[in-house]
């Protein structure tokens, strides 16, 4: 670990300007991910501006309907919030099938949004990886793939956004409320909110220098039936191979994206049209752009095959 | 006291404390935090410093420059350790992997320097400024391409000789009515214990005590005297608390040897744990085997053709994974062909992890008992029972010492419910469960090995053991204190167990199954000596005397034991030594495993729905202890079946998941209910207290019964580990 600063901000203003103001700033929360790469050498920030001062840890209802989640909402606090529970259970589900119960009375709503990829050549500092360090190439491509990503990738970079959360917002249509160094707000659709890797790999989301996520706001509730199905080798604390993140309505049609296969969590609403025909329709214009590796290459079907287990269960309901 | 003859009756057949399920000797300690492990000291040395290893960024090559010059400017540096000033580390006689890169780079995160500082975190700040220039040159990582011009190897000193023939195997399979000829694949495996090897050395002029976290104190003192080129006797361990070993803290690795080099080099103490990632790819793992199991069989299920022939790799002069230990013992066969060939890898050393050779060897051997079974049509726990056998198959004189195989198969089978077994696979299914059974025999060396020990006796009646066995989870503490008091007639806490000293006299530890046989051999005749001491103490005739109550009585006379040691202390040191019964029989361990599977017919998830294990293992010491040894081996077992494999970057040459995110071990939500019994057996030619080791035989045969489930619950058979997800994905049955 590298010698840092480290100050408490008081608001979220006043922590976007400390951000922004000083090359290599970056802003703590849980630090649940962020800890760990500092100590890998992996991240190296010179300044931390710790947020947890900033009162940005309730859930309120909107006047629209929806709820807005605080920045500083503990991942245990969301997943167990009875409104959330009631009225968008593929939330509740997808945090609960992450991490571990520890890591998620620390870790926070903004921070899962901004964890970092878990390929692990990102994680040794031996190794090429455009994320961790740009230009000097990707050892996952023609490496060990097996985790990472089958589709939206770039001859740069790999890597999979590796968080559960991030793919039951991209369902629900969530959007993430931020401020900048100057006070103004600014609204992302989830949908932008994470970038694919392109030739800018070590850049994961839209945010701005300094730009600090605020909340995360839910629109109405959509109804129908919530579905997390979460594939992986063990049976808990692992990431997902495939997750499948689903709102699927009583009369067949519904939403879907996908988690372990992309930079972000994948989903293209004009697939969802097919929905009523079945997994396979949906997932063959989902994944029609898929390359996968030769490690990975079983992603594809298998996540055809986890939205026909996703689907099939409620029709047996 | 020397054992040469099969035991008869003695005082450890009273089984008043024997047996029993007692509670961990140690419980209170480790259940309240304060059993204090190797890194954690804090007073033995209260300026000890702190090392932090700069593993090699390459898998092999050379250094050809290091620049430690920021480094060593670094805030709270006291020195930096390389092959420069190290002095010249030997090796030990069990491990040939190097301590430090000298220059050559043998694998990848070979240690190429340690830094020693002030604070932990100083030191880990200061390793990331060395610079390192590497030659880099082309390594041999890939044990299948290697496969095609690996020798048969000359024989080590452990496993036997490397091919061996019985019969004429070659024609008797060709000919044979039914047959297997299939190749099974274990990956690469991380003993993966919870504490990382961690050491504390304090030298105090040619003498060096290290807290250090080993399972064999005697192979310890050896290579640690061997690296650091000092005799044996000026090396102190201490080690009487174990995080887990698994076989991967056997003896000394390189948190141990570099902690005693660096104390050298900065004349302070130095403490070192190893980082995990280090753990991979530099400490010893279980090596990949590639399998061929050659089975022919008459239409009765009898085998006439065993063949077993297996491929690991090495560095160079490393030891053979001895997967076909197994295969030469279990069943009955008149043609026999075991070979072992050995590839030269230049990955970190290949060696032993529990149930070394029979684990693996198992995995692949009981798959294709399985596969044989079905070809034949027959039930495979009939197969296994037709084909067992009370004599070495190798060697028809030599008998077995017990062996109530047949046993462990029926009650197994009984307890489990096998009956219910459609022995056709893909056929059962539960929602979108397929549902699947199987089973596997198990069979482990019960070894055992020259064990010491110390018994005083004090004026309070408290008998206090010594002995340099360790305990690393399994109960060692437990089953010394039991066997005491069991041979001194008093209760369990008038025992007081002291045990992890290399001070103390020696046992072979915790290792091969053999550390609780051996040691509580030792206690006996230490014990059977401490008797003798006070009975002529207390002017007893010894012959008549009984110890029983805390009392010793002869006729009508009856004395507290205590009353021996009113003149003073009794204090006696006795070692057990095995004679020629280990050659007169064939001394294993058997078991049964079952496990039920369900797999999910989309997803192609495995998930272990419940599993039984009945085994042998001559007389229990303590039910608990054994029963957790054995579910522990199964949950290891799940792991070997469904997760664990050390991936490889075949362009880098080193373990890519390297820590215990990326190598998955089962978590709770992997482990269902898990029962295990035990035969109730003695086996009076191991030792006067008639007990075989049980650790490494809960591991052995539970990754194949597993595998055996999975096909008969999905109709598609997996002959690489682990069986995930993507290996029967495309066999499942179609989604709608």
């Amino acid at each position: 670990m590298r010698l840092f600063t480290y100050e408490r901000a008081k608001t979220p203003a006043e922590a976007a300007r400390a951000v922004a103001g000083q090359p290599g700033a970056k802003f703590l929360a849980g630090g649940t991910n962020l800890i760990d790469l500092m100590k890998l050498e992996i991240e190296t920030p010179t300044h931390l501006v710790d947020v947890q001062d900033l009162k940005l840890d309730r859930i309120e209802q909107t006047g629209e309907g929806g709820l807005k989640i605080g920045a500083l909402v503990s991942n245990t606090a969301l997943a167990s919030d009875a409104r959330v529970r009631r009225d968008y259970g593929v939330l509740a589900r997808a945090i609960v099938a992450g991490a571990s119960g520890q890591l998620r009375n620390k870790a926070t709503t903004a921070g899962n949004l901004l964890q970092r990829t878990r390929c692990p050549y990102f994680y040794d500092t031996n190794m090429p990886c455009n994320k961790r360090k740009p230009g000097s190439g990707c050892a996952a491509i023609a490496g060990y793939s097996r985790q990472l990503a089958v589709i939206g990738a770039s001859d740069q970079c790999i890597a999979t956004h590796p968080g559960d959360m991030a793919v039951a917002l991209r369902v629900l249509d969530a959007t993430v409320e931020t401020v900048n160094a100057a006070g103004e707000p600014r609204a992302i659709p989830i949908a932008d909110f994470h970038r694919l890797p392109g030739a800018t790999p070590h850049i994961d989301t839209n945010l701005a220098p300094g730009e600090l996520i605020t909340a995360v706001t839910l629109p109405r509730p959509l109804g129908g039936r919530h579905v997390y199905e979460k594939v992986r080798d063990r049976a808990s604390y692992a990431f997902a191979l495939v997750s499948v993140a689903a709102v699927i309505q009583w009369d067949g049609t519904g939403r879907v994206a996908f988690g372990g296969v992309a930079h972000k969590p994948w989903r293209i609403e004009a697939a969802e049209a097919a929905m009523p025909q079945g997994a396979a329709a949906v997932t063959t214009s989902l994944f029609a752009d898929a390359k996968p590796t030769h490690d990975n290459a079983f992603k594809v079907p298998l996540a055809t095959r986890t939205l026909a287990a996703v689907i099939a269960e409620g029709n047996a309901a | 006291m020397k054992f040469d003859t099969p035991a008869g009756a003695n005082p450890t057949d009273r089984m008043q404390v024997l047996g029993k399920p007692l509670d961990r000797y140690e419980a209170r300690l480790k259940t309240t935090g304060t059993a204090t492990y190797a890194y954690e000291y804090k007073d033995v040395a209260p300026n000890a410093a702190y090392g932090y290893i700069l593993g090699a960024a390459i898998a092999k090559g050379r250094i050809t420059a290091i620049d430690t010059t920021l480094t060593e400017a670094a805030p709270g540096v006291i020195g930096v350790v390389t092959y420069r000033n190290a002095g010249k580390p030997g090796v030990g006689k069990f491990y040939v992997q190097k301590m430090l890169a000298a220059p050559e780079v043998d694998h990848y995160h070979q240690p190429v320097a340690v830094v020693v500082a002030e604070t932990f975190e100083q030191a880990r700040a200061a390793s990331a400024l060395i610079r390192v220039d590497y030659a880099r040159t082309d390594g041999r990582y890939d044990l299948a391409a290697q496969k095609g011009s690996a020798p048969v190897p000359p024989q080590g000193e452990f496993g036997g000789p490397n091919e061996k023939r019985v019969g004429d195997f070659e024609p008797a399979f060709a000919a044979a009515a039914v047959k297997v000829d299939e190749t099974y694949t274990v990956p690469d495996q991380a003993h993966a214990m919870m504490e990382p090897h961690a050491t504390i050395a304090k030298w105090d002029g040619e003498r060096v005590t290290c807290w250090t976290s080993i399972q064999q104190m005697n192979w310890g003192t050896r290579d640690l005297g061997l690296i650091l080129g000092i005799p044996k006797a000026n090396v102190r361990l201490i080690s009487p608390f174990i995080g887990g070993g698994f076989g991967g803290k056997g003896t000394v690795q390189m948190d141990l040897a570099l902690a005693a080099i660096s104390a050298r080099v900065v004349g302070r103490p130095v403490k070192i744990a190893l980082q995990r990632p280090i753990m991979f790819n530099t400490t010893i793992h279980r090596p990949k085997t590639i399998q061929r199991v050659m089975l022919g069989a008459g239409r009765d299920g009898r085998l006439t053709a065993i063949g077993h022939e297996s491929w690991s790799g090495n560095l160079p002069g490393g030891r053979t994974e001895p997967t076909v230990a197994s295969t030469r013992t279990f069943y009955a066969g008149p043609n026999r062909l075991t070979r072992m060939r050995l590839a030269t890898l230049d990955l970190a050393e290949g060696n032993a992890m529990r149930a070394p050779g029979e684990a693996p060897g198992l995995m692949a051997l009981e798959i294709a008992m399985d596969e044989l079974a079905e070809k034949l049509g027959m039930d495979p726990v009939q197969l296994r029972v037709v084909n067992d056998t009370q004599v070495d198959p190798e060697d028809p004189s030599k008998p077995f010492s017990t062996r109530p195989f047949i046993q462990c198969l029926r009650e197994g089978a009984e307890q489990f419910g096998w009956d219910r077994r459609n022995a056709k696979p893909g056929q059962v299914r539960e929602g979108r469960w397929l549902i699947g059974m199987g089973m596997a025999g198990a069979i482990r060396a019960g070894k055992i090995a020259k064990s010491g020990a110390r018994a005083r006796l004090d004026g309070k009646g408290i008998i206090t053991i010594e002995a340099d066995m360790t305990d690393i989870g399994t109960g060692s503490y437990t089953v010394v204190q039991q066997t005491a008091a069991e041979m001194m007639g008093v209760a369990p806490d008038s025992i007081v167990v002291k045990l992890g000293d290399s001070t103390f006299p020696e046992t072979p530890g915790s290792g091969g199954q053999q550390g609780a046989p051996s040691v509580t051999a030792g206690v006996y005749a230490a014990c059977v000596k401490l008797r003798e001491a006070v009975a002529q103490r207390l002017g007893f005739n010894s012959a008549e005397v009984d110890f029983s109550d805390g009392r010793v009585k002869s006729g009508n006379r009856s004395v507290p034991l205590a009353d021996a040691a009113k003149g003073g202390d009794l204090l006696v040191e006795d070692v057990m030594e095995f004679d020629k019964l280990k050659d007169q029989f064939q001394q294993q361990t058997f078991g049964a495993h079952f496990a039920e599977v369900a797999v999910d017919a989309y997803t192609g998830v495995v998930r272990v729905r419940r599993a039984l294990a009945v085994c042998a293992a001559g007389r229990i010491l303590n039910a608990k202890t054994a029963r957790s040894q054995v579910i522990g081996g199964i949950t290891m077992g799940i792991g070997a079946a469904l997760m664990e494999e050390m991936a490889i970057d075949q362009r880098f040459g080193f373990f890519v998941n390297h820590d215990l995110a990326g190598y998955e071990v089962p978590v709770h939500a992997d482990v269902p209910h898990l029962d295990a019994f035990f035969i109730d057996e003695v086996d009076p030619t191991i030792s006067p207290v008639k007990a075989k080791g049980v650790g490494e035989l809960g591991l052995t045969g539970v990754a194949p019964a597993i595998a055996n489930a999975i096909y008969n619950a999905t109709g598609v058979r997996v002959r690489e580990y682990p069986i995930t997800l993507d290996k029967h994905l495309e066999g499942l049955p179609a989604i709608a």
